[in-house]
C-alpha cells in the first residue's frame, strides 16, 4: 500500500518518445493524412461536379428548386385515405402525408401479421409430426425462391378476378368478397367508443401494476396470488361498464348492394389486400427460419435441465428456452422488419397509394424530381431508423447481462 | 460323453413374466405411427392438413392438367383462336397461351430470327455459373474466364460484327436482362464492397471510414425502387448536357451501387470474424497493409462468407426485377407485357406460375448449391 511497494525502477520512467508529425512518407502517420485528403477530396469533387451539372440542367429546363411547390393544389385522387382528403383543395404536402400514413398502415400490419405466421410456420419446421415439417419447409422453399414482386402481382391478378358487385345482386350476406374489394360490417364509431377504449389501456396499465405486485408477493411468501381475475375484471368488465354508462352505442353499418357498387359497411380494397398478403406471406417465410435457427440455437441441455428440475412444458418455453432463443433472434428480425417496409414501396406496380407511388406521380406532375426522390428517402431511412432504434432497445433489454 | 453330474443343468422354472417384445419399431407402420399420429393433437393435425392438401392438389390439377387447354387451333386467317380458353376461363388452365407466348416472355422484343442469340447467352451464364461454383477453378484464371465471357454475350447480344446484325439496346428484353443485371451487379459491385468494407474496418483513415460508413447505411435504408427512380429521373440531370446513357446503363449503376452496399456488409462479417492473431502475425512478419489484406485476411474473410454471398446473390437475381417500376424489359416485365395482348385475355395466374417457375428453378439450385458449400466449408473446419 506504501510506495515502497512500486518498483523503484517506474518512479521516474521514461516518458514515450513525443512523435511529431514528420513531412515524411515513410511516416505512416503523414501517409494516412495524405490519403485521406486525397480519397475525400476526390468523392467532394465527384459530388460537386454533379451538383454543378444539376444546376445547369435545372437551369437550362427551368425547373426551380426548394420545396414551395408542396404547398400547392395536388389534384390526384387517392383512393384510400386514413385522414381527409380532398384532392380539390388539398395540397402536395397532404397528399405525400396520406402516402406516408398508408406506407404506415401497411408496414405495421404486415410486420405484425408475418411476425405470427412466421413464428408459427418456423416451429412447424421442427414440429415432431412429418407432414407439418415437410409442408412448412415446402412453403419457406417456395416463398423464398419467388420475387415479391412477381407475388404481390399474382395475388392481385386473382383477387381482380373475383366475381364484380353486380353478381352479388339479391346476396343478403353481411360480407362480400368481390374484384372491389372486401366488404364487411363496420361499428359506427362514436364517443362513447373512444371512451371504452381509453378505460381498455387504463386496465392493461393497472393490470401490469397488479401483476408486478403480484410478483412481488411471490418472491416473498412463494404463492402467486392468481392475475386472471383483475385482468379480466380490468380489461373488459371495466370498459364494458364505461361503455354502458354512455348509452351503449352499438349501430352497426352493414354493406349492401346499391346500384352498380357496394355501400356502406367498412372497405379493405384489392390493392392493400393484395399488398398485405404478398408481403406478409413473403415475410413469414424469411421469419420462419430465423425462429427456427433461433430455437435449434439453444442447447439441447437447456431444454432437459429445465425439465429435471421439474418445469412443466410452459415454463420450459417462457422462462428457460424463449429468453435465450431471442437473443438469435432478434436481429436478424430487425433486418427483416426493415425488409417488410421497404419491399411496401412495391405498392407502386399494384397501385396501392403508398409513399413511392404518390411521390412518383408528384415527381412526374411537377417535374420536381431531386425532391420527389428526396421525400422518398428521407421517409424510409426515418421509419429504418426509427425500427432499428426500437429494435436496438428492445434488444439491449434482453441481451444477456454479463459481470 | 455324458456331462458330469456335477454340472447341473439350469431348471427350467417358472416362466419369468418377460416383456412383450417392443410393438415394431421398423418398418412403415411404425414409422407412420412414430411420424403422422403420435398422440391425439397430432393425428388431428395430420388429418386436417392431409385433407387440405389432397383438396388443394386436386383443385389444382383439375384446372392445370384436367381442364386445362393445352393448344388452339388457327384461324383461317393463321390468327390463334382463343376461343376455347376463353371458354374454360376460371375453370382450367389456357397453357395454348404459354405455348404462344413464351418466346416473347423469354427474349423480348429481341428480333425473332435472331434469338437463337439470347439464347446462347442464357446458356453461357448458366455455363459461367456451373464453372464458379466448383472448387476447383477457384483461382485467378476464373477472373480471365468471366471477362472472356462476359464479352462474349454483349457480342452476341449487340451484334454488328462477324456479320451479326446490330440490335439496338431497347430491343433487349426478358431472361438475359435479368441475367445480365444481376451479373454484372455481382461482377461489379464485388470490388466495389470489398474496398468499402476494408475502408469500414480501417482505423487509420477516419474520414474514409465515415464515407464509408455514411454510403452502406444510406443506401441499406431506403428501398432499391427509390434508388431506381433516382437513377431513372436524376441520373439524366447528373449528367452533363448531352450525355444521355441509356436505361439500362442507368438501372445497372443503380443496381451496382446497391449491391455493393449490401455485399460490404457480407464482407465486414467475413473480415470481423477473422482471429486477430491473423493479422497481428501478419504485422509482426513486417507485411505492408496491402499485403497483408490481399494474402492474409482478404483469402480467408472471404472463404468465410462465400454461403452469405451466395445468398445475398439470390437476393439480387430475385430484384432485378424490380426494374418493372421503371419500365425495363427483364423476365417479368416482359411476361406482363405479354399478357396485355388482347388475344390472351384474362390469361394471368397461368403466366405468373411460369415465370415464379423460372426462378425457382434459379434461386432453389443456388440456394441447394450455398447449403452444400456450407456443410463442405463445415466439414473442413471442424476437422
Amino acid at each position: 500500500m506504501s510506495s515502497a511497494a512500486i518498483d523503484p525502477r517506474l518512479a521516474n520512467a521514461r516518458a514515450a518518445p513525443k512523435r511529431g508529425l514528420r513531412l515524411s512518407w515513410s511516416d505512416p502517420m503523414f501517409r494516412n493524412i495524405v490519403w485521406q485528403v486525397l480519397i475525400v477530396g476526390l468523392v467532394v469533387a465527384v459530388v460537386w461536379y454533379l451538383v454543378a451539372n444539376t444546376q445547369h440542367n435545372l437551369e437550362v429546363r427551368r425547373i426551380a428548386t426548394g420545396l414551395g411547390f408542396l404547398s400547392n393544389t395536388a389534384g390526384i385522387p387517392i383512393a384510400e385515405t386514413l385522414i381527409p382528403y380532398d384532392p380539390a383543395v388539398n395540397t402536395w404536402g397532404r397528399a405525400v402525408i396520406e402516402g406516408i400514413l398508408n406506407t404506415f398502415k401497411v408496414a405495421v400490419v404486415g410486420i405484425i401479421l408475418s411476425t405470427i405466421l412466421g413464428t408459427l410456420i418456423g416451429i412447424g419446421r421442427l414440429s415432431k409430426n412429418w407432414l407439418v415439417a415437410k409442408v412448412t419447409s415446402v412453403y419457406v422453399e417456395t416463398l423464398r425462391d419467388i420475387p415479391v414482386l412477381l407475388q404481390l402481382l399474382f395475388w392481385y391478378g386473382l383477387l381482380q378476378a373475383l366475381p364484380g358487385p353486380r353478381e352479388f345482386r339479391g346476396s343478403t350476406s353481411w360480407i362480400f368478397i368481390s374484384n372491389r374489394g372486401l366488404k364487411l360490417p363496420i361499428l359506427v364509431w362514436e364517443p362513447a367508443h373512444w371512451w371504452a377504449l381509453g378505460a381498455c389501456v387504463l386496465g392493461l396499465i393497472l393490470t401490469m401494476a397488479w401483476n408486478a405486485t403480484a410478483n412481488r408477493r411471490r418472491d416473498a411468501t412463494g404463492v402467486k396470488p392468481p392475475v386472471w381475475p383483475a385482468a379480466l375484471l380490468l380489461m373488459a368488465g371495466f370498459p364494458a361498464l364505461v361503455w354502458a354508462s354512455l348509452g351503449a352505442p352499438h349501430e352497426i353499418d352493414f354493406p349492401a348492394l346499391k346500384g352498380f357498387n357496394f355501400a356502406g359497411g367498412g372497405t379493405i380494397t384489392p390493392e392493400y389486400f393484395a399488398l398485405l398478403l404478398g408481403l406478409t406471406l413473403y415475410t413469414a417465410a424469411y421469419i420462419a427460419e430465423i425462429v427456427r435457427s433461433g430455437i435449434q440455437a439453444v442447447p439441447k441441455g437447456q431444454w432437459e435441465a429445465a425439465a429435471a428440475i421439474g418445469l412443466h412444458p410452459g415454463a420450459v418455453l417462457k422462462l428457460i428456452v424463449l429468453p435465450q432463443a431471442l437473443r438469435v433472434i432478434i436481429p436478424p428480425m430487425t433486418s427483416q422488419f426493415l425488409n417488410l417496409t421497404k419491399n411496401s414501396s412495391l405498392a407502386v406496380a399494384i397501385g396501392f397509394q403508398d409513399v413511392v407511388s404518390i411521390s412518383g406521380t408528384m415527381l412526374n406532375q411537377t417535374g420536381q424530381a431531386i425532391e420527389g426522390v428526396g421525400i422518398i428517402m428521407a421517409v424510409f431511412l426515418a421509419f429504418s431508423l426509427s425500427i432499428s432504434l426500437f429494435m436496438n432497445w428492445y434488444n439491449a433489454r434482453i441481451a444477456l447481462v454479463e459481470r | 460323453m455324458t456331462p458330469p453330474a456335477s454340472i447341473a443343468i439350469a431348471e427350467a422354472g417358472p416362466a419369468p413374466t418377460r416383456e412383450r417384445p417392443p410393438a415394431s419399431v421398423y418398418g412403415p407402420f411404425a414409422w407412420v405411427r412414430a411420424n403422422l399420429f403420435n398422440g391425439i393433437f397430432s393425428t388431428i393435425v395430420t388429418l386436417v392438413l392431409g385433407v387440405a392438401i389432397a383438396w388443394a392438389l386436386y383443385g389444382f390439377l383439375k384446372w392445370g392438367v384436367a381442364n386445362a387447354i393445352w393448344s388452339v387451333p388457327t384461324t383461317a386467317t393463321g390468327a390463334l383462336d382463343p376461343t376455347a380458353c376463353r371458354a374454360a376461363h376460371g375453370t382450367g388452365a389456357c397453357w395454348a397461351a404459354i405455348n404462344d407466348k413464351w418466346r416473347f416472355m423469354l427474349f423480348g422484343r429481341f428480333p425473332y430470327d435472331q434469338q437463337w442469340r439470347a439464347g446462347i447467352c442464357i446458356a453461357l451464364f448458366i455455363g459461367l455459373f456451373y464453372v464458379s461454383s466448383d472448387r476447383r477453378f477457384w483461382r485467378k484464371e476464373l477472373a480471365y474466364i468471366w471477362a472472356a465471357t462476359l464479352a462474349v454475350i454483349f457480342t452476341l447480344m449487340w451484334g454488328g460484327v462477324f456479320g451479326l446484325s446490330y440490335v439496338p439496346q431497347d430491343e433487349w428484353g426478358g431472361l438475359p436482362i435479368t441475367l445480365i443485371l444481376a451479373t454484372f451487379g455481382l461482377a461489379l459491385a464485388f470490388p466495389l464492397s470489398v474496398l468499402v468494407a476494408l475502408g469500414r474496418r480501417s482505423t487509420a483513415l477516419p474520414a474514409v471510414k465515415t464515407l464509408c460508413i455514411v454510403y452502406v447505411e444510406l443506401i441499406r435504408g431506403v428501398p432499391l425502387i427509390a434508388l431506381l427512380f433516382m437513377a431513372n429521373v436524376m441520373f439524366p440531370l447528373f449528367m452533363p448536357v448531352g450525355l444521355n446513357p441509356d436505361k439500362l446503363l442507368r438501372a445497372q449503376v443503380a443496381i451496382i451501387l446497391f449491391a455493393a452496399a449490401y455485399l460490404a456488409e457480407v464482407v465486414r462479417g467475413g473480415l470481423q470474424a477473422l482471429p486477430k492473431g491473423q493479422a497481428e502475425a501478419a504485422d509482426a512478419l513486417g507485411l505492408t497493409y496491402w499485403q497483408k489484406t490481399l494474402k492474409i485476411t482478404l483469402p480467408q474473410a472471404l472463404r468465410l462468407v462465400i454461403p452469405p454471398l451466395v445468398n445475398t446473390f439470390i437476393g439480387f437475381f430475385k430484384d432485378t426485377s424490380l426494374v418493372l417500376t421503371i419500365g425495363i424489359l427483364d423476365l417479368l416485365t416482359a411476361s406482363k407485357t405479354a399478357m396485355a395482348d388482347p388475344v390472351w385475355q384474362g390469361v394471368s395466374t397461368e403466366i405468373y406460375i411460369v415465370v415464379a417457375m423460372v426462378y425457382v428453378a434459379f434461386c432453389y439450385t443456388m440456394s441447394s448449391y450455398s447449403r452444400s458449400i456450407e456443410r463442405k466449408l463445415d466439414r473442413a473446419r471442424n476437422r
